[in-house]
């Protein structure tokens, strides 16, 4: 059991921008944990997470509910995606969304990947995922992370923080 | 007009680069924003359809009229 956090980056936008990437990230954790607060400046509800800069080999099921009703979806994707509130969101509202990644540094077994994220939305609308991923390239340690919206920029303000998780 | 930019922060050794996007990467971000508003579009539109059906199920149910199989999908798990 996970037992230390660490903030290894954590970076506030202040100015809307295309992706954010956390490169040379140390390979002296067990595990990682990206927290995610963003919004899009235009269309675009998804935040689309890649590792080593890589845009294939991944895979889903992602369980979505909006209050009305609740769908599953499953497929080959180019990343991992979690929710991203658009603008047409009530003004000023962000998503939140953890991505968790264990056992990021081992070069033999394929990359798991949990996120849990919601939208948030003064309306009918909002959303809420869960995201079963693998990252299913040959294994290596991830040394980097990017977050690019599905289209657009990430709005300013919106954060990203990056802890390392220790097992001891 | 300034050009879209990115940010890559180096965890190692803190040092954050703001690097703009090339003209490639530009065209990439405009073909992904339109496939986005199609994708909006469409769901706005699907949602909409489900509602509207819902509603007339839930009017022909309390009129004791017949629903369609389209109807009945909305009610039935």
């Amino acid at each position: 059991m996970a037992n230390t956090y660490t903030l290894i980056e954590a970076k506030t936008l202040t100015t809307s921008t295309a992706s954010i990437t956390f490169s040379s990230i140390p390979a002296t954790f067990t595990d990682l944990l990206l927290r995610i607060s963003a919004r899009n400046t235009s269309t675009g509800g998804d935040c689309v997470i890649t590792f080593n800069g890589s845009s294939s080999s991944y895979t889903n099921k992602i369980l979505t509910g909006n209050g009305a009703a609740a769908s599953s979806t499953a497929g080959s994707i180019t990343g991992l995606d979690s929710e991203l509130v658009p603008s047409s969101y009530t003004a000023s509202t962000f998503s939140n969304s953890d991505v968790y990644i264990p056992n990021y540094l081992s070069t033999s077994n394929y990359k798991a990947v949990s996120t849990d994220t919601v939208s948030e939305n003064n309306a009918a609308t909002a959303y809420a995922d869960f995201l079963a991923g693998l990252w299913a390239a040959t294994p290596a340690a991830i040394t980097s992370i990017t977050c690019t919206p599905n289209a657009n920029n990430f709005a300013q303000y919106s954060t990203f923080y990056l802890y390392g998780i220790k097992n001891s | 007009m300034d050009k879209p930019t990115r940010i890559e922060i180096n965890c190692t050794t803190g040092e954050t680069s703001i690097i703009e996007l090339t003209d490639a990467e530009i065209a990439d971000m405009e073909t992904a924003a339109l496939a986005a508003a199609d994708q909006q579009a469409a769901a706005e539109a699907e949602a909409a359809a489900k509602a509207a059906l819902k509603a007339s199920a839930k009017a022909k149910l309390i009129a004791g009229e017949p629903l369609t199989a389209e109807e009945v999908d909305t009610l039935v798990i």
